[in-house]
């Protein structure tokens, strides 16, 4: 854990505009959430609902344009550019859809790179990566260029790499998007594992399947929340286990 | 899965992080080891053009060194003097006095010197008109040194072709020889009297042509050659102790006739003309310093060529790299890290090109010093200098760090999100622009349209055209004047200095160097361009456009600033032929100048049309499909 508290995330008021005047476009609208540790939240609605948005601004990707946010208790939505690159380094691991991997990069230094940028020695960056690909059922693989692995070791990969610098946090945007029934399986088995063992998920799905199996469900539209759902079927070890996948099994 | 371990692992790295240099400095050398992996062509053509103008700088600079290796070989070869003496003399008749021969003997014993030769008469040296030389092919005015027949102890001319001095004949100094096309055996006239040329030798005594056009005669028939106009003088080559630079002007400094004068003290007008050997040597070089100043403005020129060239490859790189950015802040990557891993990557290319550049001026140091008739011996390859490395460090450094900071600043600001997305920086939308493309065919529409959302790239062509065109006008304004001033004196008799034309070739080098590089920086720019319009050129070949209108749009991509660029080049080709020409005088004509600008447009046309072919090839549903603005 990383302090004693219990609420991860934090936010009152959560607004980000885009453009001004006649053009400006609110993506989120007074948006208030709390996360808490150990929590596996899913993020549902339709494209264009806000919902990246708000994985962005959790993450300190963007900055909200008013309201407050807090991460490990630690308020965000003030920081600096390269306070944001800390803070992103130290609390945040991003899985995305589109995996995000570096392509002239090895697996192995692909997990490396955000060690290394943390300031590990290259020898312990590389023990990290070796012992998270490990975990991630890829050691063989380490060696190999994003363009030789399938799209779910490529997930994998980015979730090794998600982890490498011990996250406050993991934030999932569409994981399993652009993998088949099958990737998608092994990588939800993988988060679910993540989450038994006390990882924080905020997951960006379009979904239900997904969705129904976290936590709580949150369903945005038109930047705002519309709906908030607890689900009984959600923690802890139920993440990816509907019918359909375990039969895939 | 082992859930123990995970959570052991994880407990463990946060027991464990720390912070430290080592890592981040193995980050940053892969990211650029990998960039530079799948960058080859944009990294070779970084490092050619830096090193391009760090190696005509180290050139320039190498040239200082590179004629003393000759020098010393033909001072060795001669028994040369450390220091020539030349007699005093009437200031308005030019007569040396008893006195004044007296004062330069004593000279011969004064202390220090070891050995000399002479006093020898010498004719041409002091009048106003010098001893009339006509062979079959021109008039000159020479000096004709009186010489025994026997060898002298200091200063024995070393005879490269045919004999020392017999009677009847004469030795002509041979770079004189060579540019006045003399022959042995030949029947030459001195103020009318004729003489058989019998050999051609070369001395350090002496600059050679086009310092001094010297013949040796027998001391009876230089003193025969003297008129009232133009008297007899000495000359005595002395040895010293100490041949030492220091020392010799030293020497020459005590016993100088010159000096004393200036000292504004008691004036001894006996009292020799010195000139140390130092001082001969620098004139024997000063064909290489006419070299020097066009390879310096070669440098600047090169090296403004070189910032627009690599101005344009980085940006163009940054343009490839956006979600390389967005990845790498993503994951904990400062805005400082971001621009580290542009900064890293450009300074090692501009480091390969600092020393690559320096290497090959400094090896073509003695192939460009070829040294003139005057000097037996190869030159030699001349020290690498302090100065020449700390100039080829600076300048690859500078158009480096001018090209790449732009680029990086605007990477390590750039946002996280859109990086991510790859989204393109949106071009700006110019109504004036718009308005006149409307009415232009298509080709010049989808052309312009596509210079206006990349203003900044625009700019750099065109600029780099300008330098190009620059060089070129400035080049054929100083063949123009050459051959003006070469016509002059071939009709009138006289002889060239053989120094111009040498200068004009280092320049006529440089400028297809420039031309070379530009023509490359256009291809190049052609092609991010059509990478970048990929998805436009899509849309209006679905649209309806024939592949023919898209690349020639393409293709005008870079016509559009190539026009003005080279106009631009012309009056700052011209400004720079005023500045560095060498003291010529003249234009090339008109017709010279159109060609050049015309030449340029069409040349620019042709080669970037080969990108716009090659961007053209991949079906339109493809092209779709890219992520592209």
């Amino acid at each position: 854990m990383k302090d004693s508290t219990t609420v991860l995330v934090h936010a009152k008021g959560l607004q980000k505009d885009y453009g001004s005047g006649e053009g400006l476009v609110r993506a989120l609208d007074s948006v208030d959430l709390d996360v808490s540790r150990g929590e596996a939240v899913a993020v549902m609605g339709p494209s264009g609902c806000g919902k990246s948005t708000l994985l962005h601004l959790i993450g300190g990707l963007d900055r909200p344009s008013a309201g407050q946010l807090s991460v490990a208790g630690q308020r965000v939505d003030g920081l600096s550019e390269r306070a944001l690159a800390f803070f992103r380094r130290d609390e945040i691991g991003f899985v995305f859809q589109a995996f995000h991997l570096m392509d002239e990069l090895t697996a192995q230094e692909n997990v490396e790179l955000p060690a290394l940028l943390a300031g590990f020695s290259p020898n312990e960056a590389r023990a990290r990566a070796t012992t998270l690909l490990e975990e991630v059922d890829l050691a063989d693989r380490a060696r190999h260029l994003p363009s030789m692995l399938s799209g779910g070791q490529r997930q994998r990969v980015a979730i090794a790499r998600a982890l490498v610098n011990d996250p406050a946090i993991v934030l999932a945007d569409e994981p399993t998007g652009n993998l088949d029934s099958a990737s998608a399986f092994q990588v939800l088995g993988l988060l679910e594992r993540l989450h038994a063992n006390g990882l924080t998920l905020v997951i960006v799905t379009h979904d239900e399947r997904i969705a129904t199996t976290a936590d709580r469900l949150i369903s945005m539209r038109d930047g705002a929340f519309v709906d908030e759902t607890h689900l009984t079927g959600g923690s802890h070890g139920h993440l990816g286990t509907f019918a359909e996948w375990e039969r895939l099994s | 899965m082992n859930d123990q371990r995970t959570t052991g692992v994880m407990t463990q790295q946060r027991g464990t992080r720390r912070q430290g240099i080592r890592g981040r400095a193995l980050l940053l050398s892969r990211l650029a080891a990998s960039d530079l992996r799948h960058h080859v062509a944009q990294a070779v053509l970084f490092v050619v053009a830096i090193a391009a103008a760090t190696s005509v700088l180290s050139l320039a600079f190498a040239l200082n060194g590179v004629n003393n290796n000759p020098y010393q070989q033909t001072m060795a070869a001669t028994n040369g003097p450390d220091v020539v003496a030349q007699s005093a003399n009437d200031p308005y008749t030019g007569v040396t006095s008893p006195a004044d021969l007296a004062a330069l003997m004593q000279l011969n014993h004064a202390k220090g010197v070891v050995a000399h030769s002479g006093p020898y008469p010498i004719v041409g040296e002091n009048g106003p008109v010098g001893v009339n030389m006509a062979s079959t092919d021109i008039d000159a005015s020479v000096q004709v040194e009186g010489r025994e027949p026997g060898v002298a102890a200091v200063d024995q001319p070393k005879v490269t072709d045919g004999t020392w001095l017999r009677p009847g004949g004469v030795v002509i100094e041979r770079s004189f020889a060579e540019t006045a096309n003399l022959r042995l055996g030949q029947t030459i006239t001195l103020n009318g009297h004729p003489f058989r040329v019998v050999g051609f030798a070369v001395t350090s005594a002496f600059r050679g042509f086009p310092g001094n056009s010297l013949i040796w005669a027998t001391v009876a028939t230089a003193r025969r050659l003297a008129t009232k106009a133009d008297p007899i003088s000495y000359i005595s080559n002395l040895k010293l102790s100490d041949a030492s630079p220091r020392a010799v002007i030293a020497f020459a400094n005590a016993h100088s006739n010159g000096l004393q004068q200036n000292k504004g003290g008691p004036v001894d007008t006996t009292t020799p003309f010195l000139n140390p050997w130092t001082a001969v040597a620098y004139d024997d070089s000063s064909f290489l310093r006419t070299d020097q100043a066009f390879l310096f403005t070669g440098t600047v020129l090169l090296g403004l060529l070189a910032l627009a060239s690599v101005a344009v490859l980085v940006g163009s790189r940054l343009a490839e790299g956006t979600r390389r950015v967005g990845l790498l802040k993503a994951v904990g990557g400062t805005p400082g890290v971001v621009a580290a891993t542009f900064l890293v990557e450009n300074l090692f290319l501009a480091l390969v090109a600092a020393v690559a550049g320096l290497l090959a001026g400094w090896r073509a140091a003695p192939l460009v010093s070829k040294p003139l008739a005057d000097l037996v011996g190869a030159p030699g390859a001349p020290p690498l200098t302090f100065v020449m490395v700390v100039g080829a460090l600076v300048v690859a450094l500078a158009v480096a760090l001018a090209s790449t900071l732009v680029p990086a600043i605007r990477a390590a600001r750039m946002s996280t999100v859109s990086a991510l997305a790859d989204a393109p920086r949106l071009p700006k939308r110019r109504e004036s622009l718009m308005r006149l493309s409307r009415k232009l065919p298509l080709p010049a529409l989808f052309g312009l349209r596509l210079v206006a959302r990349r203003p900044r790239r625009a700019v750099l062509s065109a600029a780099s055209i300008a330098v190009a065109v620059m060089g070129l006008v400035a080049a054929l304004s100083i063949h123009a004047a050459v051959d003006k001033k070469f016509s002059h004196f071939a009709s009138s008799g006289g002889l060239v200095n053989p120094d111009v034309p040498r200068a004009e070739q280092v320049l006529t080098a440089i400028t297809i160097s420039l031309v070379i590089l530009a023509a490359l920086t256009a291809i190049f720019t052609a092609w991010a361009t059509v990478l970048d319009a990929r998805r436009a050129s899509a849309v209006t070949l679905a649209l309806g456009a024939t592949p023919q209108q898209v690349r020639a749009g393409l293709a005008m991509t870079q016509v559009i600033p190539a026009l003005p660029g080279a106009i631009l080049g012309l009056p700052l080709g011209i400004g720079l032929f005023k500045v560095a020409g060498h003291h010529l005088s003249g234009f090339p004509p008109v017709l010279w100048l159109g060609a050049a600008v015309l030449g340029t447009v069409f040349v620019v046309a042709a080669l970037t049309s080969v990108p716009a072919w090659i961007g053209m090839r991949r079906p339109v549903a493809e092209m779709l499909q890219t992520e592209g603005a």
